[in-house]
């Protein structure tokens, strides 16, 4: 065949026929740009310029407005208190405010737990089966880009967006605090609340390449949402539920004596941290109050009774970072393999249907 | 393409076969190959889906893709792009493999997809935008560009509307200003004129074959509507359950799967049986007229067929002469040929092709 290359040299095959076109191009090529970005700005655009940001967009100022509003009550109420409590800015992250004696709402970060995957899977649901749908997705890979730049550019794109939303909306929180509370936050906190953006983001685009990889393998939107949709309600309204049902049945409170009932507990955070969404708060409540010096409950009693003789402290940033760091490599790892799978999908799909 | 092409003005008819092989004998001559394939084979797990495609389409030739449905058509074209890995065999476009260097190759090809479609939530000239910016065209000449193409399709008045108002043959024309944008050597059409209005297809046809003749593209299209590519195909190849079973230009057609029997048609205005009767006696004394084949419902056209070796042009003024004779209330007179359809289904239906829908019988025509 490389002798037939050489006879279709593309230079003859310019100056051939049309004695008019024998520059090679009449237009101008720009500089090389990456594929994925330019797709990336498009689609960035057309996400925040879609209804559905604007829905997402209400629901994330709510998950930051009621928990804010109610904790804000409590902390006007109790001045003297609030005084000596450490790290009190980022503790408007995790307080979990009480309306009344009864009824105890999430705190912001149990809110972005909840609604958090709802944004990420809002942004991927139809990512390429909507272009299959659209009759776009032959016209777009038949322009210069790698087929690779077009997961990559729509995961960026949906990356950038819930970035977006999330400093937005911890901007908004610390204005909040600055203004009506007072509360002055210190560079510490300022930095263990841009790592938690990170974890929340991991979080999110974890359930963004969810969304991704459902829009890969099924062929129609409305069903790849429906899947996604009730995944995330699975697990994060029923997965409790669910953890206490295996945690009867395999390790019942029986005897009731104090071992039954720690490895009753040691069972359900094991099974709990199968979660995405428990993985994320154990993280986000370490990482956000230094007060939290560990994220198991110990699974003897001899370790639980020293741990009650443990004299209170505060952990240092790397203290916390290390307390979770296999939280973090576990949300990371199910990320990208999620991503993965759904790139090695549509890197060997075909282009029809 | 032309000066004033505001809606693509119709200045001459689509080409006819007799200048189409005019224009293939003078392409053929040292025009560069822009698509060459050999041995192109394409199979999924249990069907061969293009089994040893061997094709050359040279630049300034029109070529048509005619096969049914899953006769292997779109496959080769996303080959023929790069999106499909073939399984065996080699092609080249613009003297480039397209499974080794995609990317060069998509540059230089525009492709318009078998039901393209584009975001209905962005205007025409954005989604085209999109397209130039994937193009890596640079800022300052995108808008040009658009315009041009726009002009080309006639959608400069709609460019600004959402793509979601659209009608179908807009998009259409829409999906070939999108393959044009990149300004290419290749034009790779797939089923370019479904759902554009008759109006509107001899414009496209025209807008085609000016990009042929001023740009010296290849333009490689795939259809159904035989009519079409009977009328500005170059050359046209004739698909069958993955192989192409028949190849050339009309003429050349004609020849091979022709069944070299030449006939009349003759509409006459006749109801009443008796009368029918008397036509089928008189015609038949008409000397070379060997068969008779008159219409099923009134108004049909007759069929009369010349005998072999005889010259058409003696037997239908002998055929009018006696129709005049006899006072029979003739209609129209006009000599067949076999039309694509004709030629088509006869190659799919010899040994190795597959079996195709019988349609309405539509002859085509010359000028009696």
């Amino acid at each position: 065949m490389t002798s037939t290359t050489t006879a279709v040299d593309p230079g003859a095959v310019r100056k051939e026929p049309a004695a008019d076109q024998a520059t090679p191009t009449t237009r101008k090529r720009g500089i090389p740009r990456a594929g994925w970005t330019i797709i990336s700005a498009k689609e960035f655009s057309d996400h925040v310029l879609s209804s559905r940001f604007l829905v997402l967009a209400i629901i994330m100022a709510i998950a930051a407005a009621v928990p804010l509003y109610f904790i804000s009550g409590q902390i006007r109420e109790a001045p003297s208190g609030a005084t000596d409590f450490p790290a009190l800015f980022i503790a408007l992250f995790w307080l979990t405010p009480s309306v009344n004696d009864q009824i105890q709402l999430p705190s912001v970060v149990g809110f972005l737990a909840m609604v958090g995957p709802l944004l990420g899977l809002a942004f991927s649901f139809d990512a390429i089966n909507g272009e299959r749908a659209n009759g776009t997705l032959p016209r777009l890979l038949s322009q210069p880009i790698h087929r690779d730049d077009v997961i990559n550019g729509k995961f960026g794109a949906g990356l950038a967006v819930i970035a977006m939303v999330l400093v937005v909306m911890i901007g908004g929180v610390t204005a909040f605090a600055l203004i009506r509370l007072g509360i002055v936050p210190e560079a510490n906190e300022l930095l263990r609340v841009f790592l938690w953006i990170l974890l929340t983001l991991i979080y999110i685009a974890l359930w963004l390449a969810f969304g991704l990889l459902l829009s890969v393998g099924i062929r129609r939107a409305a069903t790849s949402a429906l899947v996604g949709f009730g995944t995330w309600l699975l697990l994060t309204f029923f997965g409790g539920l669910i953890v206490s049902l295996i945690n009867g049945v395999v390790a019942p409170l029986t005897t009731g004596s104090g071992e039954d009932v720690l490895k009753n507990i040691g069972l359900r955070e094991t099974l709990q941290r199968l979660l995405p969404d428990t993985l994320y708060r154990e993280a986000s409540l370490t990482l956000l109050n230094p007060q939290v010096t560990t994220v198991s409950t110990p699974a003897t009693l001899g370790q639980y009774a020293q741990a009650q003789q443990r004299i209170p402290s505060l952990f240092s940033l790397d203290q916390s970072f290390i307390l979770i760091w296999p939280q973090v490599v576990a949300l990371v790892g199910l990320t990208v393999a999620c991503f993965a799978l759904a790139y090695v999908l549509f890197m060997r799909q075909e282009v029809r249907a | 393409m032309s000066a004033s092409p505001g809606r693509i003005a119709s200045k001459k008819r689509p080409g006819r076969r007799s200048d189409s092989a005019d224009r293939t004998a003078a392409s053929s001559g040292g025009a560069p190959v822009l698509i060459k394939t050999r041995g192109l084979t394409k199979e999924y797990d249990d069907l061969v889906a293009v089994d040893h495609l061997d094709l050359d389409i040279r630049a300034g030739e029109i070529f048509g893709l005619l096969g049914q449905n899953g006769a292997g058509k779109t496959t080769t074209i996303l080959m023929l792009l790069g999106l499909t890995e073939p399984t065996d065999g080699a092609a080249r476009v613009v003297g480039l493999d397209p499974s080794r260097g995609p990317l060069e190759v998509k540059r230089r090809v525009g492709y318009l997809p078998d039901a393209v479609g584009f975001y209905g939530e962005m205007t025409g000239r954005e989604n085209l935008r999109y397209t130039a910016k994937l193009n890596r065209i640079e800022k300052d000449v995108i808008e040009g560009t658009l315009d041009g193409v726009l002009d080309q399709v006639g959608l400069t008045d709609r460019a600004d509307d959402r793509v979601d108002t659209y009608s179908r043959g807009m998009i259409q024309r829409l999906g070939i200003a999108d393959a044009l944008v990149k300004d290419p050597d290749v034009l790779i059409l797939d089923e370019p004129t479904t759902a554009i209005d008759p109006l509107g297809v001899s414009e496209i046809l025209d807008l085609l074959r000016g990009l042929v003749s001023e740009r010296g593209m290849a333009i490689l299209l795939s259809s159904h509507l035989l009519n079409q590519v009977q009328s500005v195909c170059d050359r046209i190849g004739i698909f069958s359950a993955g192989r192409l079973i028949g190849m050339g230009t009309m003429a050349q057609l004609a020849e091979r799967f022709g069944e070299g029997k030449q006939l009349l048609e003759v509409g006459l205005d006749l109801h009443a049986d008796e009368e029918k009767a008397r036509a089928r006696s008189v015609l038949s004394g008409v000397t070379g007229v060997t068969s008779i084949t008159d219409g099923a419902r009134p108004g049909d056209p007759w069929h009369l067929e010349i005998e072999r070796g005889a010259d058409p042009a003696t037997v239908r003024s002998a055929v009018l002469a006696t129709v005049a004779a006899e006072h029979l209330p003739l209609t129209s007179i006009r000599a067949v040929v076999p039309s694509l359809e004709d030629i088509y289904r006869r190659a799919v239906a010899r040994p190795g092709g597959s079996r195709i829908e019988s349609r309405r019988h539509t002859p085509g025509e010359v000028p009696a």
